[in-house]
């Protein structure tokens, strides 16, 4: 029974230690950021604070709460995870089909760079209002999205090109041409308003930010696909054993081709998302080790680098569990720098421990 | 080391298993069994797919530690805790799974982990010189500088023979060693193993060719679920006994279908040249209903042309007619959509994804059809099941992950993925290597059933026996091109061996 459950979701016991971790992480945060003097938060108390003042003990109400359950500090993470989570799911699928993509960040510089610019400076010199800029500058990013995409595919899985090698000159090459376009300065919607585009991107429903919806929705369709679709199995397949898929009539090159299509897509969107949150875009540093990001939430989640393994659910719990991470160190007032070390070192002890704890287990 | 051949007691046996018992979680793989040789003698070890010979033969090379039972060498009693330490008793293991590393090359390979070093350096002179009196013996005319990756199964198979044989072994376990061999190959690997024998090396040999265990074995101790079913002396062993002890019923030899109706020029494969091969172009015709059996010996081109002729590697020109249709070339979607299947050679790497389940696997090839809007539903079970039933395939359940299961049933999931999508054509590679007796015949059953239906039946083989036995007509091969057919009467080892040594006239300039 509970196998079965397991398959139907596709989630197994990895899955669930991550969501175990999470929860830990969750009451960590809830716990080590209690402060006083913090009026909105979901979890909080009053007390009474004696002090002397003039010589005459006074007291007052005080209120601790922790800031992490700040409605202001969740809306925040969530959308953040949100934006993180839609590519991560995109490299996700490339990592189960035994790939790798190491260009995403460079390739939101890049989507970046050409959205602003769209929406300002082209926009002007093609002479459209701005209504049009914000359809066109959507559409071109998508496009861009979809036309690298098909450059990782046919690369990588027609002409057979490694795919470490191939998305590493994409790395480097995306973010030079971003700079070259954006003539080294930062681009941005030069003051112009964009109220659709901004609340598209930043705004909420029902209080929930609408770039977590728009995780939740590409989830779904996601996990219905990876898990419950002859595409589906034929990732997994082709992640597993090139060599047998082939033998069985199935063509892996499109199987494979088609995930970095995906891949780029979602960064696309992603892209469009970041940058309202960003409100510019600096091409040198925008986006900076994103794909490491995603490709950490994926292996987090469960996706093995060697292909065939992995879930929806987990990628999106192994976003949310980086996001947490940055957030907690960020509202301990722990340097930034701290956060990279920090995530670094959670990820290696759950690869780790999800390693290590069955071994053991058969040993006894 | 070779001066103790002769043992101190010649009644002391070298190496002897007491009482052997293993247990692992839900199953006892060995109970009590017993088993002795001493040195100068080749002992057979035989049994089904699944009766313990390789347990047994772990717990000797140090994998496993038994449950229960003792060994000892020449009477004393040790533990062999590590690979390092059978090695260290003079046990050698030459596995039927090879386990070498292709990218290095031959010298390598036979002194890995024991390189001959030269201040800190490695000394590749010294192991190159000491490789070749290794590789003249067993008959490999090759450079031991030459890369693994280029050699053929057959021949990298000898490279561990050598590297066993350099390790000084005073026990020999050799596993299903002619397996991947062609004849002439196993004539010299044989021969090699009474040279050695007479030098006093014990070995054991493990193997389902029963009739080399006829040539060459000088007593069979027999396994059956784990036990003991029997011992042979010399002038006991015979086929008919050895099937008995391993089965414990009498298997009859396969009989020659009288056949159905043919429907001839069903298959017609014309000028096919594969990249292994640029120079020669192989045609040939295959009627509907007919088993067509191809012989040759290893490297002789015949995997090629069978993964040329289903579109996995590139076939340089050629053409496939189907009834009448001409089929397009290096598409293997075009080959499958038509009712063109290939069992591969190499089940593990290309016939099965083995860590998926017997589900998974036996719908990957036509996962579409069980599928609504592209999603699957739930319609892999009923045909699954059918499958597994049909196909009498030995599995705790669906969901179980092919890679539990025992040689033999992992091929049955192979055929069933391709039997269930109405086969017309059908080329099985090697489809019984390292298969039990009991599933072999039910394979070989499977393909006179296919061809009563009509279908046109491919077998590669370097199983002379089988070759011999269930195909209708023999097309041998050789460098590349098909040197000869045999009608049904012609049938015979030296007929076949004289077609499969002879080399073709020149490749004419293209």
């Amino acid at each position: 029974m509970l196998a079965k459950i397991s398959r139907f979701t596709g989630v197994g016991r990895r899955e669930l230690g991550m969501l175990v971790l999470f929860l830990i992480l969750c009451v960590i945060a809830t716990l080590g950021t209690f402060e006083a003097g913090i009026e909105e938060s979901l979890f909080k108390f009053d007390r009474t604070v004696t002090e002397m003042k003039d010589g005459k003990p006074v007291q007052y109400i005080d209120t601790m709460g922790s800031k992490f359950l700040q409605p202001s500090n969740l809306q925040n993470q969530l959308k953040m995870i949100g934006m993180f989570g839609i590519f991560s799911i995109g490299v996700g699928l490339v990592i189960i089909a035994a790939g790798i993509d190491l260009s995403l960040g460079s390739l939101m510089a890049l989507f970046g760079v050409v959205f602003f610019l769209t929406l300002s400076s082209w926009g002007e010199s093609m002479g459209l209002p701005l209504p049009v800029r914000a359809f066109v500058a959507v559409l071109a990013v998508l496009v861009l999205g979809v036309v690298f995409g098909v450059f990782h595919a046919v690369s990588i899985a027609y002409i057979g090109m490694p795919a470490f090698i191939v998305t590493l000159c994409g790395l480097l090459g995306y973010r030079g041409l971003a700079r070259v376009i954006s003539d080294e300065t930062t681009v941005s919607t030069k003051g112009l308003e964009y109220p659709t585009l901004d609340y598209l991107c930043q705004g909420q429903f029902a209080g929930i930010p609408l770039p977590f919806i728009y995780l939740m929705v590409t989830a779904l369709i996601a996990w219905v696909v990876l898990h419950h679709s002859v595409y589906g199995r034929y990732i997994f397949a082709v992640g597993r054993s090139e060599m047998a898929t082939k033998y069985s009539g199935i063509s892996s090159a499109k199987i494979i081709g088609s995930t970095y299509v995906i891949c780029a897509l979602l960064t696309a969107v992603s892209a469009i998302l970041f940058c309202f949150y960003t409100g510019s875009v600096s091409a040198s540093v925008h986006g900076n080790f994103y794909e490491l990001y995603g490709i950490a939430a994926a292996v987090l989640g469960g996706c093995s680098l060697r292909g065939g393994e992995g879930s929806i659910v987990g990628i999106v719990i192994g976003t949310a569990i980086i996001i947490l991470i940055q957030n907690t160190v960020t509202l301990l007032g722990g340097k930034s720098a701290w956060e990279a070390a920090i995530v670094g070192g959670v990820i290696f002890i759950g690869v780790f421990i999800d390693l290590v704890l069955p071994k053991l287990r058969a040993a006894k | 080391m070779n001066d103790r051949h002769m043992a101190a007691d010649p009644g002391v046996p070298l190496l002897e298993m007491r009482g052997i018992t293993k247990r692992f979680p839900g199953v006892v793989a060995l109970d009590q069994v017993d088993f002795k040789i001493h040195p100068g003698e080749i002992v057979a070890l035989i049994g089904e797919n699944g009766a313990g010979k390789s347990t047994l033969m772990k717990i000797l090379g140090g994998v496993h530690q038994p449950s229960a039972g003792e060994l000892l060498i020449e009477g004393n009693p040790v533990q062999i805790g590590s690979v390092a330490e059978a090695s260290a008793f003079g046990i050698g293991f030459v596995h039927q799974e090879l386990n070498n590393l292709d990218n290095l090359d031959i010298a390598a390979n036979v002194f890995l982990g024991r390189e001959a070093r030269r201040f800190f350096l490695l000394d590749r002179r010294t192991m190159r010189a000491a490789t070749r009196p290794y590789l003249e013996r067993l008959g490999l005319e090759i450079s031991p500088d030459t890369l693994l990756s280029e050699l053929s199964i057959g021949q990298q198979q000898m490279v561990e023979i050598a590297k066993a044989l350099s390790m000084r072994a005073r026990i020999l376990i050799m596993d299903e060693p002619t397996s991947s061999l062609t004849l002439g190959e196993t004539e010299r690997l044989l021969s090699v193993m009474r040279e050695l024998r007479d030098q006093g090396i014990a070995i054991i040999f493990i193997s389902h060719r029963l009739g080399e265990i006829e040539q060459c074995a000088d007593r069979v101790t027999a396994l059956r679920d784990g036990v003991n079913s029997g011992r042979l002396a010399r002038d006991e062993i015979c086929h008919g006994a050895m099937v008995q002890l391993m089965v414990g019923r009498d298997v009859k030899a396969t009989v020659a279908r009288s056949g159905g109706e043919r429907v001839p020029g069903y298959v017609q494969i014309r000028d096919m040249r594969t990249s292994a091969w640029p120079g020669q172009s192989v045609s040939l015709d295959i009627a509907g209903g007919e088993v067509l059996g191809v012989a040759g010996l290893v490297g002789a081109g015949r995997s090629e042309l069978a993964q040329a002729i289903f579109g996995v590697e590139r076939a340089l020109s050629g053409t496939i007619t189907l009834d009448g249709i001409s089929i397009p070339t290096n598409r293997v979607k075009a080959c499958v959509q038509n009712g063109i299947y290939l069992i591969p050679e190499d089940r593990k790497a290309a016939g099965l994804v083995v860590e998926m389940s017997v589900r998974e696997n036996t719908t990957l090839a036509s996962l579409p059809r069980y599928a609504t809007a592209g999603l699957l539903l739930g319609g892999e079970t009923a045909a699954t099941e059918t499958q597994i039933r049909e196909l009498n395939i030995k599995t705790p359940h669906a969901e179980t992950a092919a890679v539990n299961l025992s040689g033999g049933n992992q091929q049955k999931i192979v055929l069933g993925k391709w039997l269930s999508m109405n086969p017309r054509f059908i080329i099985f590679d090697e489809p019984t290597r390292g298969i039990d007796v009991g599933s072999k015949q039910e394979i070989y059953d499977i393909i006179h059933a296919l061809a009563d239906e009509g279908v046109a039946v491919m077998v590669i083989s370097s199983d002379m026996e089988e070759v011999l036995a269930i195909s209708d007509r023999i097309a041998v091969m050789s460098h590349g091109a098909i040197s000869g057919f045999l009608e049904r009467d012609a049938f015979g080892e030296e007929a076949v061996m004289n077609l499969a040594v002879m080399k073709p006239p020149s490749p004419s300039t293209l």
